[in-house]
């Protein structure tokens, strides 16, 4: 069954690493439950700070996350993040296991017998033959790979699903089709999913709520529709800007 | 030839004492590997310390085990072997160390950062993870350590000879020290065949590790599994009811040890031998009970183990001996065997008639145009500074060697005066000068014949060795050691013991 998704909430977090650098300043925002939120920002700005504070892969200096209505930080991390999906850049396969053991290596934590029709669920989620469970993953292209990540951090049916620029290093066409199979997967799956990406057009395009970061701090947070129409301040409509130049050059050239 | 008889007895135990210190290494170094990588300071410790151990010679380690030991064993009121199995063991495991830790530590560090996000991601514990990822995939490089720290510990076993833990090494110090090469080359080639055979096993492990193949795993950790097995077989019965001769490390020790053996057969015991015991082992080995019966010299305790710096009478030395040996170790001294294994300084004899030398007083003063030569421990013993002291002696040079080399230094002119052992057969084959000892600086060294306290009331163990008492004259064993250490006809110290047994005076 899948655990019902869960709203996230940061009450004025703040992230100082030793050294002094404020990756996250001062942060308070909610993140409804079931929503689909995109984070973009310069290189730099943040993001990963704040996203692994959801799953306490990094523990604030200051204020507090809670998912639903607990603190991130009540029980202990395992627990946590085994409820809360995770795909980043890197995937981490486990390399010495096969596709199938790495998606049911969350079932496997849960005590579960019999995994194998899971895996094939899961498979066939993330449009990847059911054939694929005996390789291993050296044997992947690399959209193959983030699909096996997307599949494995989907396993235990959690209600949040954290992304770190998952499509990094995809082609173009690979990275539009994943994009679209996650969203299907979100609605579906009715996730709260929080995606770290570069791409100011694929947030536009993927999520319901954009929200722009700079030196740590959130600066702009609209729809896309609202961002499109320059509601979203100076930083956001430079960025803004960079897709929607290109789309009216294309648009030129193909009068 | 009877020494490949041992072979397999030896072979069994050095095998086995490999791999215990094997385990044990194995046992420290993998906890401590996963310490190492969670704490830095650890692992800087951890591996410094390692290291440290593996610039100390093997050698020298094996040793350093015995004082340990033994100081550990008094503090807990006894119990603690300090010899044998023991010191073998803990020394051959700290050898063990170093290649598994390394190993271990460097595995877990290059094991790419995102796998361990990843694993942390899906929520694994701190165990799991070690469990499930981080064990799997440094098990190739953490192999390559182990099989390096096999291959060591097999070669470093031989070693253990000298703390008195029977092993291959055996072999090489008794081929060693009777010019027996092809008992050198023996113990040599069973050493590295059997470092080869475990290497060879453990690698067919890994290649199943990588290749994901249980069979292969299975097959050859079971091979090793049953051979352990096999060499523990002949290792267990010999405990019980069998007397242990020990000897020190040069051909008349060994001799001796056979005809004590040989006697004691007769007798109706079963008899093993421990043989090539350092000198400042030996004694504790007996009194410990390690050893039943062997040959000192009484000087050798006098000065050594009693660290008296008179030098009375040869017969009140004995006495001496005999009286310190019963009080304070509950040691029986059986009686001397009839002749005396000195230290005497010796000269090619024509080198010595051509400067006038006959006595140490004579050689004192053109000492420090001279080279000197000596057996590995003169050097460092209390004779030396007593002669030193006596007549001001002071030479060109001074080095240390195996007694056999040092007998071969002095032929070829690399060094011009040895403090030979008066019983020594290649003396009179070298054609060598003894020079006299005007101020009795050096003690008597009567063979003596010393019981472990166990048989202190063996009636029926000393009648068998009664008859050795006073029956052995020095020209005789002067005879029976240039029997071994002759360069060519050589005997075996089994024969050479036969030998003397046949003109035991009766
Ligand atoms: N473990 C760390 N120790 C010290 N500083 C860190 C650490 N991780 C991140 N930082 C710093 O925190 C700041 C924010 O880093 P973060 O990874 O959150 O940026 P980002 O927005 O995800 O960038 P990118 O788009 O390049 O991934 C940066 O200045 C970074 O150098
Ligand atoms: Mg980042």
């Amino acid at each position: 069954m899948p655990e019902q998704s869960r709203s996230v909430t940061f009450k004025n977090v703040s992230k100082v690493w030793p050294g002094g650098v404020r990756a996250v300043d001062g942060v308070s925002l909610d993140v409804a439950a079931g929503s689909f939120v995109a984070l973009v920002g310069a290189s730099g700005s943040g993001k990963s700070t704040l996203l692994k504070m959801v799953n306490r892969l990094i523990t604030p200096s200051e204020g507090a996350v809670l998912v639903g209505d607990a603190p991130v930080d009540a029980g202990p991390a395992p627990a946590l993040r085994r409820r809360i999906g995770y795909v980043f850049q890197n995937v981490g396969l486990f390399p010495h296991m096969r596709v199938g053991e790495n998606i049911a290596i969350g079932l496997r934590l849960a005590g579960e017998k019999d995994m194998a029709a899971r895996v094939a669920m899961l498979l066939e989620l993330v449009e990847l033959s059911p054939e694929m469970a005996g390789r291993m993953p050296d044997a992947l292209s690399g959209g193959q790979r983030q699909r096996v990540g997307v599949a494995r951090a989907l396993a235990t049916g959690p209600g949040i699903l954290l992304m770190d620029e998952p499509f990094g290093a995809l082609d173009p066409v690979t990275r539009d089709g994943l994009g679209r199979a996650i969203r299907a997967l979100h609605d579906r799956m009715e996730l709260t999913t929080i995606l770290v990406t570069h791409d100011m057009a694929e947030a536009l395009l993927l999520a319901d709520r954009v929200l722009v970061m700079e030196r740590g701090r959130i600066v702009a947070d609209a729809t896309p529709r609202e961002l499109l129409a320059g509601k979203g301040g100076a930083v956001a409509d430079a960025l803004v800007a960079v897709p929607r130049e290109q789309a009216h050059r294309l648009a030129e050239l193909e009068k | 030839m009877n020494a490949l008889a041992r072979v397999p007895d030896l072979l069994a135990q050095h095998l086995l004492l490999a791999l215990a210190a094997l385990l044990l290494g194995l046992a420290i170094a993998l906890p401590l590997a996963v310490f190492s990588a969670r704490n830095r300071l650890v692992g800087r410790i951890a591996l410094g310390f390692a290291s440290l151990v593996q610039t100390i010679p093997s050698l020298a380690l094996l040793a350093l085990f015995y004082p340990i030991l033994l100081s550990l064993s008094a503090l807990v009121g006894g119990g603690i072997p300090a010899l044998g199995f023991l010191p073998s063991l803990l020394a051959l495991s700290l050898y063990a160390l170093l290649p598994i830790l390394r190993n271990g530590v460097t595995g877990l560090a290059n094991i790419d950062p995102a796998v361990i996000e990843a694993a942390d991601g899906v929520g694994m514990t701190a165990t799991q993870k070690l469990r499930l990822v981080e064990a799997p995939l440094i098990l190739p490089v953490l192999m390559a350590g182990i099989r390096t720290a096999a291959v060591w510990t097999i070669g470093a076993a031989t070693l253990s000879t000298t703390v008195g833990q029977p092993s291959l090494g055996d072999l090489i110090f008794a081929g060693l020290q009777t010019q027996n090469w092809s008992l050198v080359l023996t113990g040599c080639i069973a050493a590295a065949a059997l470092a080869l055979a475990v290497d060879g096993l453990l690698g067919l492990a890994e290649h199943g590790i990588a290749k994901r193949k249980r069979g292969l795993i299975w097959g050859s950790l079971g091979t090793l599994l049953v051979v352990v097995a096999l060499a523990l077989v002949p290792a267990l019965p010999a405990a019980r009811g069998t007397v242990t001769i020990g000897a020190k490390g040069f051909s008349e020790q060994y001799i001796l040890a056979r005809l004590i053996g040989h006697r004691l057969e007769a007798a109706g015991y079963k008899v093993r031998y421990r043989e090539g015991l350092g000198s400042a082992v030996a004694f504790s080995a007996l009194a410990s009970g390690d050893v039943d019966v062997y040959v000192d010299y009484s000087g050798t305790i006098w000065t050594n183990q009693m660290r008296r710096s008179d030098v009375p009478p040869r017969d009140a030395i004995v006495r001496g001996v005999a009286d310190w040996a019963r009080d304070r170790h509950k040691v029986t001294l059986l009686g001397s065997l009839g002749f005396e294994n000195a230290y005497a300084f010796a000269m090619r004899g024509d080198d010595a008639r051509k400067r006038g030398i006959a006595s140490i007083a004579d050689l004192a003063p053109v000492a420090g145009s001279l080279n000197l030569a000596t057996d590995v421990e003169f050097l460092e013993r209390p004779e030396w500074a007593a002669v030193r002291k006596a007549y001001g002696l002071s030479f060109k040079s001074a080095h240390p060697y195996q007694p056999t080399f040092m007998y071969r230094a002095l032929a070829s002119g690399t060094a011009d005066v040895i403090p030979a052992f008066s019983s020594d057969g290649r003396i009179a084959a070298d054609g060598l000068v003894v020079l006299a000892d005007p101020k009795g600086a050096i003690p008597g060294y009567d063979a003596i014949l010393l019981l472990a306290p166990g048989r202190a009331d063996d009636l029926r163990f000393q009648a068998a060795l009664k008859p050795l008492v006073g029956a052995i004259p020095v020209e005789r064993m002067r005879q029976a050691n240039y029997m071994v250490d002759r360069d060519s006809d050589k005997a075996s110290p089994d024969e050479a013991a036969r030998w003397l047994e046949r003109g035991l005076a009766r």
